[in-house]
């Protein structure tokens, strides 16, 4: 099945003095997917999110939305809504007046107003809090007076800045879900700004890692994480270990350690790096041949992490640490302490060779 | 703790307490002094009120200085108001703020002589109006200076809240940002009021010379150069009265504008 595309983002840039804050951004956002913008501080998501709300004009470029340009549309003509990362609830109002606010706007009859900001409350589970201030919110509830102020006003998109940003951990990891609740239930395409990866890969269908107002690459989570395109994003989503080297084929020579193998489509020659996630590697105390790659080291450092535990191993020809995780209850693990000499394997296929 | 047998703190709070209430409790119990004197007390007496309802000075004194306090009180909570919204936008200037506080800190009597002598200068007619725009002058300052402390922890994305919820600037500002700052702005117009009600120099210097544009803290300053009549002390009493009401009404407001954050 071919979705349709919702937002056309063609070539927008946005320029602050020299800077270029967005350069050169082009992607479509599809009928009811979920989307994240995913990028360290100052990446330029944010921008680009404010560019598609209305908020900044694109230098240049062109923004569709439906097939029609939007870049003169003024915000409160577009049919998108944005949750804010502060939540700017207005502070004077009831709960129920600020998710009644944006339909009042639209001048709507009385009876559809008090039917959507109910029905949209018992969405949200909010009805028993609709006479309270937002002072006298929770976090959680403010966060999900923001949602419902949004959600109510039935946008095309629904843009939200660091949505998670201002919860304590417990509470983001259910509202991650309760997010993915919501916009499968009401088929909006979502659009997320964060830079924590792990919420992006747990919410979001497809992901948009940015650089320096770039994007580094685009695709849905599990391509972003099983095949990074470059060490930035094998760097940023996840946890890696890189090996630099040159690179021919599906080989790569790295000083110390010979040739490494790494996966046979590979196709990047000349300086490149080799980049293999820690979980993918096999920890042994006895030599093994059954790995394209085995390397004999010394474990210098066991880090705990409850469900499992990071084995920092230092290699006999190479001086910088090299991770393998292992499960808590696996039986290696009971074997192995600081000073136990080890054999690190892995297979080609499960390895990335990227260009440097 | 206090302790209840601390008598220097006590004889210390009984001193300020005299110095800041005794000569308001004086001016109240003379106003009901049957002789009209400070010296005996002759009765308890509501004559100097009756007295004060026959001065038709007095009173087109006063009717006066309403209508310019008002006046003034409306035009520059409306021009102090947008100045400082306007200002908030901008970035921040050392040298905006040194010429935003010049009317506060600038003597009267210097800002007195500048206007009477532009007003000569322009061929302005001397009366209630120049007063009203003198003090719109100085109060836009003032209203200014108080909005804005309001406005500085104001959240702008609650504008770009509002703009995305589909809401025109001008809703925007009625339903949004005049609520939130409607503390600020009712302080600065109170504030405007006050210092537009017992204003005298300036007034003074640009009142003309009609009895007409004399305004009541003039008319009491004439009245005083002939000793002080106690229907003065009845004006004073109701003036006092009044502004207490004022007072407390602001402080209540401001109270729920802040439980209501």
């Amino acid at each position: 099945m071919i979705a349709k595309n919702v937002i056309e983002l063609r070539n927008i840039v946005k320029q602050y003095g020299a800077v270029r804050v967005v350069d050169d951004v082009s992607f479509e956002l599809r009928e009811s997917e979920f989307f994240a913008l995913l990028g360290p501080s100052g990446c330029g998501k944010t921008t680009l999110l404010r560019v598609m709300a209305g908020f900044a004009d694109p230098s240049s470029g062109q923004m569709l939305l439906d097939g029609q340009d939007m870049v003169r549309v003024p915000p409160r003509r577009r049919p998108l809504n944005m949750m804010f990362q502060s939540y700017a609830l207005f502070p004077h109002m009831t709960a129920e007046a600020n998710i009644r606010y944006g339909l009042e706007n639209a001048r709507l009859p009385k009876e559809e107003i008090a039917r959507r900001t109910a029905e949209i409350m018992v969405t949200t589970q909010l009805t028993e809090f609709a006479r309270r201030k937002p002072a006298q919110l929770s976090g959680g509830q403010r966060q999900r007076v923001a949602l419902a102020r949004a959600l109510v006003m039935r946008p095309r998109v629904l843009l939200l800045d660091e949505p998670l940003g201002a919860l304590d951990k417990k509470l983001r990891e259910a509202m991650q879900l309760e997010l993915k609740r919501l916009q499968n239930e009401l088929g909006i395409t979502f659009v997320v700004v964060t830079h924590d990866q792990e919420e992006a890969l747990v919410m979001a269908d497809r992901i948009a890692l940015m650089r320096g107002g770039r994007v580094e690459q685009i695709g849905p989570a599990s391509e972003l994480y099983e095949k990074p395109t470059s060490r930035f994003v094998a760097d940023f989503i996840g946890q890696s270990n890189f090996f630099e080297g040159t690179a021919s084929g599906s080989q790569i020579s790295v000083d110390g350690l010979g040739l490494l193998h790494g996966p046979n489509d590979a196709s990047v020659s000349g300086a490149a790096v080799l980049s293999v996630r820690p979980e993918r590697i096999k920890v042994n105390t006895t030599p093994v041949r059954s790995f394209d790659n085995s390397f004999a080291g010394t474990v210098r450092e066991i880090a705990y992490h409850g469900q499992d535990e990071h084995i920092h191993v230092e290699f006999d020809d190479w001086k910088r640490p090299v991770i393998a995780r292992l499960p808590a209850y696996d039986e290696t693990v009971q074997q192995i302490h600081e000073g136990t000499r080890v054999w690190l394997s892995w297979n080609g296929r499960d390895a990335r060779i990227l260009a440097h | 703790m206090i302790r209840r047998h601390d008598w220097l703190f006590m004889l210390h709070l009984g001193l300020t307490l005299f110095f800041l209430y005794g000569p308001i409790v004086v001016l109240v119990v003379l106003s009901f002094n049957e002789l009209g004197l400070a010296t005996a007390w002759g009765g308890f007496s509501l004559k100097w009120y009756a007295a004060l309802s026959k001065n038709f000075k007095i009173i087109s004194a006063a009717v006066n200085t309403l209508i310019v306090a008002s006046v003034t009180t409306v035009i520059a909570t409306i021009i102090g108001t947008m100045l400082a919204m306007g200002i908030e936008r901008l970035r921040k200037s050392p040298l905006l703020d040194a010429l935003l506080f010049a009317p506060m800190v600038v003597p009267d009597i210097v800002l007195a002589i500048g206007l009477l002598s532009l007003f000569t200068a322009i061929n302005l007619k001397l009366g209630l109006h120049s007063i009203i725009m003198s003090h719109v002058v100085f109060n836009i300052a003032f209203v200014c200076a108080v909005v804005r402390t309001r406005l500085n922890n104001f959240d702008h994305s609650l504008l770009e809240a509002s703009t995305d919820l589909g809401a025109s600037t001008w809703t925007t500002f009625r339903r949004v940002t005049l609520p939130i700052i409607f503390p600020g702005v009712f302080a600065g117009a109170l504030l405007a009021f006050t210092l537009s009600f017992d204003e005298f120099v300036i007034a003074f210097f640009t009142a003309g010379t009609r009895q007409s544009s004399t305004t009541l803290p003039m008319q009491i300053y004439s009245m005083i150069k002939f000793g002080i009549k106690p229907d003065i002390n009845a004006l004073a009493t109701i003036i006092m009265g009044v502004s207490f009401i004022l007072v407390f009404m602001a402080q209540r407001l401001n109270k729920e504008a802040l439980t209501g954050r």
